[in-house]
């Protein structure tokens, strides 16, 4: 569904997608070469948060509402994956990291 | 109206940098969860409300107040969750850097946490 949105300029669209994609890199540097795999995990969660601040420009870029929908599944996803990956690495008794 | 919209989207589009930036720069497990939880969902929220600003609809407006209800609600629980299990498993702490020839006095809390293991905490 459209809505009538009041046009934001271009430059500042392509300024918040330029400093978000930066973020997005070093937090996927963090997850390369995160010495831990709790950091790993750490930079999934801020890669998920990130990715909800990218469908907001999506959503000001064409007008559909509807993306809202996925930002919230994607909210409650990073929450149960971030949860799961806590509990199971809680349980196994391996030392391995 | 487009003024209020683009700095609010700017900024919190700079908070979310910053935390990344954080995730890469910090010394420690703790202090990389610290900077990502905070800052993350700050900025989050805040590109939230400037759509709200730009599109002033009930719909858009419920939605992203769910959005931001539901990340300040869990950011801590899922933050909590992994802090746990670094300290069950033994992540190390980051140590500060002593300066040459000076003696830097250490408080009481410092002393005793250094002295457990980590280990033995949970």
């Amino acid at each position: 569904m459209f809505s009538d949105i009041i046009p934001i300029p271009e430059w500042v669209i392509f300024v918040i997608q330029l400093i978000l994609g930066i973020a997005m890199l070093l937090c996927v540097i963090r997850i390369i070469m995160g010495p831990s795999l709790m950091d790993r995990i750490v930079g999934l969660d801020l890669l998920a948060a990130l990715i909800m601040a990218q469908i907001v420009t999506l959503v000001l870029v064409t007008g559909f509402l509807s993306f809202l929908n996925v930002a919230v599944a994607i909210a409650v996803i990073s929450f149960i994956a971030t949860v799961a990956l806590a509990r199971y690495l809680e349980q196994s008794d391996d030392s391995e990291s | 109206m487009i003024v209020v919209a683009s700095g609010l989207l700017i900024i919190g589009s700079i908070f979310a940098l910053i935390a990344a930036i954080g995730v890469v720069r910090m010394p420690d497990l703790y202090c990389r969860m610290h900077a990502a939880t905070k800052a993350g969902a700050f900025g989050v929220s805040l590109m939230l409300l400037g759509l709200v600003v730009v599109n002033p609809s009930i719909r858009v407006l419920i939605q992203s107040v769910m959005i931001i209800l539901f990340f300040y609600l869990t950011a801590p629980l899922a933050g909590h969750m992994i802090g746990r299990v670094a300290l069950q498993r033994g992540v190390p702490f980051w140590k500060a850097p002593e300066a040459e020839g000076i003696d830097r006095r250490k408080t009481e809390s410092e002393d005793s946490s250094l002295k457990k293991d980590s280990r033995s905490l949970t």
